[in-house]
């Protein structure tokens, strides 16, 4: 039996009716249509569908999509205001922080929420960041390199 | 493929437990599901109502109190890894926290659901029969306690009977001079425990002694384990290297290791032989500064 669903995606709240057994990146993807959150391994492991949920990272693919009910998931569609990316974003094109690109949002979601909790992340603490990440490319310097960038301040925030 | 199950959403403790006691063997619990999901997706579990409790907030805390730190089961395991008062009170807790798989699945993941869960190789299991915490069960005609070490029973197995719900763990105050540490082995660092050694030491006054020592194994048996043997190796001595090194070979002989895809059995009877050593060391070393 379906079950009513009512969430907020970056901003743009949401009505839909699902089967209980959908994952919250079904739903993202499938239903919404915001493809940018990738399903990967499906089972945990690679961190390419992680998004927010009412503020903290998590894997999509692990999340049953009722449980996001009354929440707030932000989707790396929601990172950019406008036209203007965020700073991650901008840092990780002039970085060139992706090869095949699949691992990208994860990524991107995964440094946005180290940076939301800690402004100031050593180079450690970025690596625990995306720790629960997987980039199968191996592009991982250019990544840390990226969110290094964003640290010393070297990109201003789209307002 | 995850088959279709009917999901209920309970507000309160008492709902909860009515809907378990109606549906009995054919509903699951779920509170994060980052295990559960995983066994559902995998078609290992099947059932037939889900009683999602992620949203029973009356079970989600962390309160000091006078007889220990007591945690609601549905609390994430990264709001204990934060926990200002567990990282004074129970710096071990954190620790272990921290080693347990990724940010995002700590994010969401929560105490109670992992040690329902009963894998042999989860972190805090360990760590709870190494503190010598005590678990809180609700059921239909009340509530009961147990000891940590008498929950974890086999392979996904634990004592909660039919129509039971984990609703709190009490870290008792520990002694004055002890110490407790963890330790973890895994080749990757968001993954499951190839071995882990969870140890609690407690020194006399004074004389340095071992009044009282416990050690845990992890992912080295069927459930985690008390290596009650090893223990006896040190207790009412002076600890030094060479009995860390026997209660380290006798907790070996305690264990028994389930071959799988990371190691074999004797290779895990192995890391005992070094983790249990290493680890009440540490934790020796804590209770002396303690």
């Amino acid at each position: 039996m379906k079950k009513q669903l009512k969430f907020k995606v970056n901003g743009q709240p949401y009505e839909i009716f699902v089967e209980p057994k959908k994952l919250l990146v079904e739903v993202l993807r499938d239903f919404i249509g915001l493809t940018g959150t990738k399903r990967g391994c499906n089972s945990s492991s690679c961190g390419a569908c992680t998004v927010m949920l009412n503020g903290v990272s998590v894997k999509s693919c692990s999340v049953l999509a009722l449980q996001a009910n009354g929440a707030e998931v932000v989707t790396v569609e929601g990172l950019a205001k406008g036209n203007k990316l965020s700073s991650l974003q901008e840092a990780f094109l002039d970085h060139g922080a992706f090869q095949c690109g699949f691992c990208t949002s994860g990524m991107l979601m995964s440094s946005t929420a180290l940076l939301t909790e800690n402004p100031k992340p050593t180079k450690q603490e970025i690596k625990e960041g995306i720790d629960g990440n997987i980039c199968r490319c191996t592009g991982y310097n250019s990544i840390i390199r990226a969110v290094t960038a964003v640290v010393k301040g070297e990109y201003k925030e789209a307002q | 493929m995850i088959k279709d199950f009917e999901h209920f959403a309970p507000k309160t403790l008492k709902e909860a437990l009515a809907l378990l006691a109606k549906y009995g063997d054919d509903c699951k619990v779920i509170c994060g599901g980052q295990s559960l999901l995983i066994l559902m997706r995998q078609g290992l579990v099947a059932p037939k109502y889900i009683v999602d409790i992620k949203g029973l907030d009356e079970l989600n805390y962390i309160k000091d109190g006078k007889d220990g730190l007591k945690i609601g089961a549905t609390t994430t395991h990264r709001t204990i890894e934060k926990s200002a008062v567990i990282k004074k009170k129970c710096p071990v807790l954190a620790e272990m926290e921290k080693r347990l798989a990724s940010i995002q699945t700590r994010n969401w993941g929560t105490i109670g659901g992992n040690i329902c869960h009963g894998d042999p190789a989860g972190d805090p299991a360990v760590v709870f029969i190494a503190l010598n915490a005590t678990l809180t069960v609700a059921g239909a005609k009340g509530e009961r306690n147990m000891p940590a070490e008498d929950f974890t029973l086999d392979y996904f197995e634990v004592a909660l009977e039919d129509g039971e719900l984990l609703t709190e763990i009490t870290i008792p105050v520990p002694p004055p001079r002890t110490g407790a540490a963890y330790t973890k082995f895994n080749l990757i660092e968001s993954d499951l425990a190839t071995a882990s050694v969870a140890a609690s030491v407690t020194l006399g006054s004074g004389d340095g002694v071992c009044q009282d020592v416990r050690i845990a194994l992890g992912a080295v048996a069927p459930a985690a384990i008390r290596a009650k043997k090893a223990e006896e190796v040190l207790k009412g001595k002076k600890i030094t290297d060479a009995l860390l090194k026997e209660a380290g070979e006798v907790a070996a002989t305690e264990a028994a290791p389930v071959p799988d895809i990371s190691a074999s059995e004797e290779y895990r009877r192995e890391l005992v032989k070094v983790l249990v050593p290493r680890t009440t060391k540490e934790a020796l070393a804590r209770a002396k500064k303690a």
